[in-house]
């Protein structure tokens, strides 16, 4: 972790509450996908984390939903705006066991940390398959960026606007080598149950620090307790306590 | 000593800068950030009998200059503290450090602290009987003069570092449970723990905490802490640990003024891991232009007349 000040080079609206926001600063150590940044806000005593979308040399892609106050005062943030930013927090993919074709799943907001890992996967030669979980159509953003990278792109909605009718876990593929997935907990659940592959799932909570100092979001796991924003947010499918 | 040097409990801090217990981990966090051996000391995880999960998620929520926490006493258990946490604390931090414990009964803070007196790392005992985040312990203590001097009193017979009894804010007259502490043999007082509070989800209709009411800390409690240490101060002849939203250098000497022989800092290093270090390097310009040599010379420095 370190505390670096980013400018924001560009903030504009993508879809309906969801925002893409490059800022340029120090990216270093940050190199693992589905880590995330921990943002000041002024007029906020939390930071707020959000997942790194994409990094390349100094510049930080994020991509976030406006879900709260804080959120809603990063999309109104102009351009060369200066941000202070915890950056390399959280553990992050490992990427290290995806085998020859592995499989993203990624629903609305959950689908930002999965652009950088794919574009990891496919620069080590990798067959990915990615299947983008939206609500409706109007919401679906990155299907082309994922297609750009030479993954093969499956989107879903909920009420059949685009792609196939339903949740990621009616577009998954019939053969995958491993899965790494994020997004809201209901979907991760549905994902769990509809794969016996070994796969990695990256969870959301509500954090105070973001760097593991106060046991904000700590949960139960096979291997004792984690905290998502230090030990987490990625944890890996046989780790994982599902609690009901 | 150096001009941030003052004395806690017979014992000298090189700087009257405190993490916090709850906001510091065992400090691993923030060595990897800066060399915490500017710190006076910190106070470490609160450290109870039997390792607890703590409260169900979401524990945290966002409030106007604060937050709510509602934690739960989260932590290994004290034989794991010991054989676990305290060696490798000790590869990071050289001085003594200030043990937190809190308890569900009165045996169990005694067995708690007797176990951590034992440890030559352990410099002070801080015993919170102000936790407002669990049930049928923590805060019940220190709501009643009684209570507060009865755990007083049976950890005193069974320690030989400093006590310090860490008080709740949310009682009538604070005053008065210090006074017993006081009486029943605490070496000091600190204050103040969080006040309890909670917010509402109003799209769900239902409690933003999990655990539904919390502790509210950060700037948005400084008056109110102050305000306490002020009285307290007053009320005792022994040292008083100052703490609450103090997020600067300024406030850092505002409590001392009140009459802090220390300050701890606490829901700052959460937004700000590297605060104890800026205010610690801040201390001395500040002191400069206020015409303070040495800062133990102002403790309760505005209590006259």
């Amino acid at each position: 972790m370190k505390e670096s000040v980013f400018r924001i080079k560009e903030n504009r609206n993508i879809a309906p509450l969801t925002f893409l926001m490059v800022l340029e600063g120090d990216c270093a150590g940050m190199d693992r996908p589905g880590q995330f940044v921990n943002i000041k806000i002024e007029g906020f005593f939390l930071r707020r984390p959000i997942s790194v979308c994409d990094i390349r040399d100094s510049e930080l892609t994020l991509i976030y939903k406006t879900v709260g106050k804080g959120t809603l005062a990063m999309s109104g943030m102009k351009e060369g705006q200066e941000l202070s930013l915890l950056t390399g927090l959280g553990n992050g993919y490992d990427i290290t066991k995806a085998g020859e074709a592995p499989l993203l799943l990624g629903g609305g907001a959950g689908v930002p940390p999965l652009y950088l890992l794919a574009r990891k996967l496919r620069e080590e030669g990798k067959k990915v398959s990615v299947v983008l979980g939206f609500n409706r159509s109007e919401e679906i953003f990155f299907e082309k960026e994922f297609s750009d990278l030479g993954c093969d792109v499956t989107v879903t909605t909920v009420d059949g606007s685009a792609g196939v009718r339903g949740f990621v876990t009616d577009g998954m593929p019939e053969h995958y080598s491993y899965f790494y997935t994020c997004g809201p907990e209901p979907m991760l659940r549905a994902v769990k149950r509809a794969t016996a592959t070994s796969g990695q799932f990256s969870f959301e909570e509500r954090m105070g620090c973001g760097f593991g100092a106060c046991m904000g979001c700590t949960c139960r796991t096979v291997t004792g307790y984690k905290r998502i924003c230090k030990d987490g947010p990625v944890l890996e499918k046989e780790e994982i306590l599902w609690e009901d | 000593m150096g001009r941030l040097s003052t004395m806690l409990c017979g014992a000298e801090l090189d700087s009257p800068i405190i993490p916090a217990s709850g906001t510091f981990g065992y400090g691993y966090e923030f060595a990897e950030l800066y060399d915490i051996n500017i710190l006076g000391t910190f106070s470490f995880k609160g450290t109870t009998l039997e390792p607890r999960f703590g409260n169900p998620t979401p524990r945290i929520a966002e409030a106007s200059s604060g937050m709510l926490n509602a934690v739960g006493l989260q932590n290994p258990g004290v034989d794991k503290v010991i054989s676990e946490e305290l060696p490798k604390l000790a590869k990071v931090f050289r001085k003594p450090v200030m043990a937190n414990v809190s308890g569900f009964s009165v045996d169990e803070y005694v067995e708690t602290c007797a176990k951590l007196d034992a440890q030559e790392q352990v410099g002070w005992l801080e015993v919170n009987i102000s936790c407002p985040n669990v049930h049928g312990g923590g805060m019940s203590f220190g709501t009643s003069a009684a209570s507060a001097a009865e755990v007083t009193r049976e950890v005193k017979k069974v320690t030989s570092k400093p006590v310090i009894m860490k008080l709740s804010p949310n009682v009538t007259d604070i005053t008065a449970i210090a006074r017993a502490c006081e009486e029943a043999g605490a070496d000091g007082i600190s204050l103040i723990n969080t006040l309890m509070g909670m917010r509402l989800d109003i799209r769900r209709r239902r409690p933003v905490l999990a655990n539904r009411t919390g502790g509210l800390s950060g700037p948005a409690v400084f008056p109110v802490a102050l305000r306490m240490v002020w009285d307290v101060y007053e009320a005792v002849s022994i040292p008083v640990v100052g703490m609450g939203g103090v997020s600067s250098a300024e406030d850092v000497i505002e409590m001392m003024l009140a009459g802090a022989t220390a300050v701890e800092i606490g829901s700052a290093n959460l937004t700000d891991p590297y605060i104890c270090r800026d205010i610690t390097e801040r201390l001395p310009e500040l002191m400069d232009s206020l015409g303070i040599v040495d800062i133990k010379d102002i403790i309760g420095g505005a209590h006259n007349g």
